[in-house]
C-alpha cells in the first residue's frame, strides 16, 4: 500500500474510533433510569484512598459503606440492593475526573456521589454534569464550588464560610475583662480553609480584638516551624488555624509546645474532628481543649445519628467520640440519595436534580437538608466542638441545651 | 520581623536541612555509583519511620537506640532490592528504566504499609520529641538538635568510609568511571550492591527523625521524594557534598523567606534559585558534568 493509501486508511480508522467514542459518551454515558428486577443499583464513587486526603477519604468510605449496609437491610433502594463502585483518586483533581468518566462510561453506574474535599468535588461535579448525572456530595462546601454555577451539584453539609461563626461570635460575646486581646490567624491556601478566616476575623475584630498575626501558607509546606515560631513570638491569646488535616495541626501544636507557647484558645478548621486519628497523633493530653468547627459529632441527637454511631461501633469499634464527622457527611449523602430516589420513584438523574432543587426539606444524620439554587444546604447549623479529656463534645452555640461549658483557657500542653 | 526570628529561622533551616541531607545522601550515592534514580527513596524513608514506630510502640525501644536495628534492616532491604530488581537493568536505557522500576517498588511498599499500619497518620513519640531547651533566648527543640548530631555523625562516618578506607576508594573510583574501575580490578557489581544497601540504610535514620517531627502515613512519601529529587538536582547528582549543601540551602531559604517575606513565597523562591543555578551550572552546585553525562 502506498503512503497516500496508508494515510487514508489511518484517517478512516481514526474517524471510526472517534465516532465510536462520541457514541459511547452520549449513549452509554446516559444515566440508566430503569433497572431490571433483581439487579442492584450501582453508585459510583471516587475516593481519596491515598495521598493528602487519605485519612478523610477512608472515613468517607466507612460512611458510604455503613449507609449501604443500612439501606440494604431494609431492602435497598426501590427494592434494588445498593452496590458501591469505589475507585481511588489518590487525592488528585485530575484523577477524580478520569474516575467519574470511567464510572459512567465504562462501569455504567446508575448514580454518582461525591469525593472528599472541595478541591475534588468541583471537577467531579463538572465531569458528571456532562453526562447529566447529579452529584450529591458531603465535603465540597467551599464558596468556589458553588460559584461555579453547576445545577447538578448538591452539598449536604454546612457551607464552609459559616463554619467559624459560632466560635467568633463566642469570642466577641465574652465580657471585656475575659475577652482575649489578640488573635493570630494562619491558614493554608486551600479552598476549604481560606474562606473561613476572613468571616471569623471580621466578627472578632469588630469586638475590638487585635489581629496580632495573619499569614497564609502554601498547601505543600512541610516545615511549619518558622510559621509556628512567628505565631508564638507574638504571643496571641487565641490561634485560628486554617488546616485540612491532622499532620498540619499536629505540626503547629508540636512547634508551639517546643516554643513554650500555649494559647488560651486554639481552633483548627480541620484535623481535631478526626476522632482517634487526631488524638492518637497529638496525645490525649495535648488534645485537651483543642476546638474544631463542624456540623455533626458522635453524640448528636439528630434523627438516625445514634443508630449510625451504633452501627459504626459494631463494625469498626471505638466510641461515639471517636467517630469522624466525615463518616456522617458521607452517610448523609446516602440518606439524601435515598429520599430523592424514593420521591422520584426511579433512578432518573434529571428527575433527581429537579427534585433536589424543588425546595423540599430532607433529613440526614447531620440535621435537615434544604438546597438553595446553588446547591448549598441552607439549613445546616454550624457547631464548635472541643476535646475535653477523652471526650469530643459540642460546646457552641452556647445557647444549645446540649452544649457543654467551653474549656477556657485551654490547659497548657501536656497538663 | 525581628532579628531573633531571623536567627531562629536560620537555625531551624540548618538543623532540619541536615536531616534532609541524610535522606538525600542515599539517593545521590545510589545515582552516583549506579546511574539509578531511586524513586523509592521517599517510601523507604517512611518505611524507616514505621520500623522505628513499631520498635517504639510494641517493644518500648527508644527511637535512637532502635537505629541499631533499623539501619541494618534497611541495609538488607536495599541489598535485596538491588539483587532482585536493579541487576536486571542493563543497557543505555538503564537510568530511565530505573525510574519506572523503583516507582513500582515504591507502590508495592506503599500498599504493604497501608495494609499493615492503615492510612491513619502516626507520629513517633519520646520525651525529647516535644521538649526544648533555651539558648540565648531561643527555644531549641531537642529532637532537632539530636537529629542534627545524628546527621553529622552518619554523614561524617560516610565521609570517613569514602575517603579513608580502601572500600571508599573503590566507591570513588566507580563514581568516576565504572569501566576504568573494573579494569583496575575493582568488583564494581559488589560495590554497587553495597552502595545501594548503604543508600537505603541511611533512610532509617532520616525516617526516624522525620517521623518524630512530622505526622506521617505511607502517602507522605510523595512529598518527600519530590523534595529529595530537587535537593540532589540542585546539589549535583552524584555529589555527596552537593546533597548536604543543597538540603541546608533549600530548608534554610524556605524558612527565612517565610519569616522575612511570606510563607507563600518560600517554595517559589527555592525553585527560582534552582532554575538560576541550573541555568548557570547545569551540573548543579557541586556536581560534575561527567557524572551527569554518564
Amino acid at each position: 500500500m502506498n503512503r497516500k493509501g496508508r494515510n487514508f486508511r489511518a484517517l478512516g480508522v481514526t474517524s471510526v474510533a472517534l465516532a465510536s467514542l462520541a457514541m459511547m459518551a452520549t449513549s452509554s454515558g446516559a444515566s440508566s433510569s430503569t433497572i431490571a428486577k433483581g439487579k442492584p443499583v450501582t453508585i459510583g464513587i471516587s475516593l481519596s484512598l491515598s495521598g493528602d486526603f487519605s485519612g478523610d477519604g477512608s472515613a468517607f468510605k466507612q460512611g458510604y459503606e455503613l449507609w449501604r449496609d443500612t439501606v440494604n437491610k431494609t431492602g435497598g433502594l426501590l427494592g434494588h440492593k445498593v452496590k458501591l463502585d469505589i475507585v481511588s483518586d489518590a487525592s488528585s483533581p485530575t484523577q477524580v475526573v478520569t474516575n467519574y468518566q470511567k464510572l459512567i462510561s465504562l462501569d455504567h453506574v446508575n448514580l454518582t456521589v461525591g469525593p472528599f474535599s472541595s478541591l475534588l468535588s468541583l471537577p467531579a461535579a463538572r465531569a458528571v454534569a456532562r453526562y447529566g448525572y447529579a452529584m450529591v456530595e458531603g465535603a465540597g462546601g467551599a464558596p468556589s464550588v458553588f460559584q461555579a454555577g453547576l445545577t447538578n451539584l448538591f452539598d449536604v453539609s454546612m457551607p464552609v464560610k459559616d463554619a467559624l461563626v459560632p466560635f467568633a461570635t463566642w469570642i466577641a460575646s465574652l465580657p471585656a475583662n475575659k475577652r482575649p486581646k489578640s488573635v493570630a490567624y494562619v491558614t493554608t491556601n486551600d479552598a476549604f480553609t481560606e474562606p473561613q478566616i476572613p468571616v471569623a476575623k471580621k466578627i472578632i475584630s469588630a469586638a475590638g480584638v487585635k489581629t496580632a498575626y495573619y499569614s497564609v501558607f502554601p498547601a505543600e509546606t512541610t516545615d511549619y516551624t518558622p510559621i509556628a515560631d512567628a505565631v508564638a513570638a507574638v504571643k496571641a491569646q487565641v490561634v485560628v488555624l486554617g488546616s485540612v488535616d491532622v499532620p498540619t495541626v499536629s505540626a503547629f501544636m508540636q512547634a508551639f509546645e517546643q516554643a513554650h507557647y500555649s494559647p488560651e484558645a486554639f481552633i483548627a478548621t480541620g484535623g481535631p474532628d478526626q476522632g482517634t486519628a487526631f488524638s492518637s497523633v497529638v496525645g490525649i493530653k495535648n488534645a485537651d481543649g483543642m476546638m474544631v468547627p463542624n456540623a455533626w459529632y458522635g453524640s448528636a441527637t439528630t434523627p438516625g445519628s445514634a443508630a449510625m454511631v451504633a452501627a459504626y461501633i459494631k463494625k469498626y469499634g471505638g466510641t461515639a467520640a471517636t467517630v469522624s464527622a466525615d463518616v456522617a457527611e458521607a452517610y448523609s449523602v446516602g440518606q439524601v440519595i435515598d429520599q430523592a430516589v424514593t420521591a422520584t420513584k426511579g433512578f432518573d438523574n434529571a428527575k433527581i436534580i429537579k427534585y433536589l432543587h424543588s425546595g423540599v426539606t430532607l433529613s440526614s444524620v447531620q440535621g435537615p437538608v434544604k438546597f438553595d439554587k446553588l446547591g448549598e444546604n441552607n439549613q445546616a447549623t454550624a457547631f464548635t466542638f472541643q476535646w475535653q479529656g477523652k471526650n469530643f463534645v459540642e460546646v457552641n452555640p452556647t445557647s444549645n441545651k446540649a452544649a457543654k461549658p467551653i474549656l477556657f483557657p485551654k490547659p497548657v500542653w501536656g497538663k | 520581623m525581628n532579628s531573633s526570628a531571623l536567627i531562629h529561622a536560620l537555625l531551624d533551616g540548618v538543623l532540619t536541612g541536615s536531616v534532609y541531607a541524610l535522606m538525600a545522601t542515599g539517593l545521590t550515592l545510589i545515582f552516583g555509583v549506579m546511574n539509578i534514580i531511586n524513586i523509592a527513596q521517599g517510601i523507604l524513608v517512611i518505611l524507616g519511620a514505621y520500623l522505628s514506630y513499631t520498635l517504639s510502640v510494641h517493644f518500648g525501644i527508644d527511637l535512637f537506640a532502635g537505629l541499631v536495628i533499623t539501619i541494618p534492616t534497611l541495609f538488607v532491604v536495599g541489598i535485596v532490592v538491588e539483587r532482585f530488581f536493579m541487576t536486571k537493568l542493563k543497557g543505555p536505557e538503564r537510568t530511565s528504566m530505573s525510574i519506572l522500576v523503583t516507582y513500582a517498588i515504591a507502590l508495592i511498599i506503599e500498599g504493604a504499609l497501608n495494609m499493615i499500619y492503615s492510612i491513619n497518620d502516626v507520629q513517633l513519640k519520646a520525651w525529647y520529641v516535644n521538649q526544648s531547651f533555651r539558648v540565648f533566648g531561643l527555644w531549641i527543640p531537642y529532637i532537632y538538635m539530636f537529629g542534627f548530631f545524628l546527621a553529622v555523625a552518619l554523614l561524617g562516618a560516610l565521609y570517613v568510609m569514602l575517603y579513608r578506607t580502601r572500600f571508599g576508594a573503590s566507591i570513588r573510583a566507580s563514581l568516576a568511571d565504572q569501566t576504568a574501575a573494573a579494569l583496575i580490578g575493582i568488583n564494581v557489581k559488589r560495590v554497587s550492591t553495597i552502595c545501594f544497601g548503604l543508600g537505603v540504610a541511611v533512610t532509617a535514620a532520616g525516617g526516624m527523625v522525620y517521623g518524630a517531627t512530622n505526622a506521617f502515613n505511607a502517602s507522605t512519601s510523595y512529598d518527600l521524594i519530590s523534595r529529595l529529587l530537587t535537593i540532589i538536582v540542585l546539589g549535583g547528582m552524584g555529589s555527596l557534598g552537593g546533597a548536604l549543601l543543597a538540603a541546608i540551602l533549600m530548608v534554610t531559604l524556605g524558612d527565612v523567606i517565610a519569616v522575612v517575606w511570606s510563607p507563600i513565597w518560600s517554595t517559589p523562591t527555592y525553585f527560582f534559585v534552582l532554575v538560576i543555578v541550573l541555568s548557570l551550572r547545569p551540573q548543579g552546585l557541586v556536581g560534575k558534568l561527567s557524572v551527569r553525562e554518564a
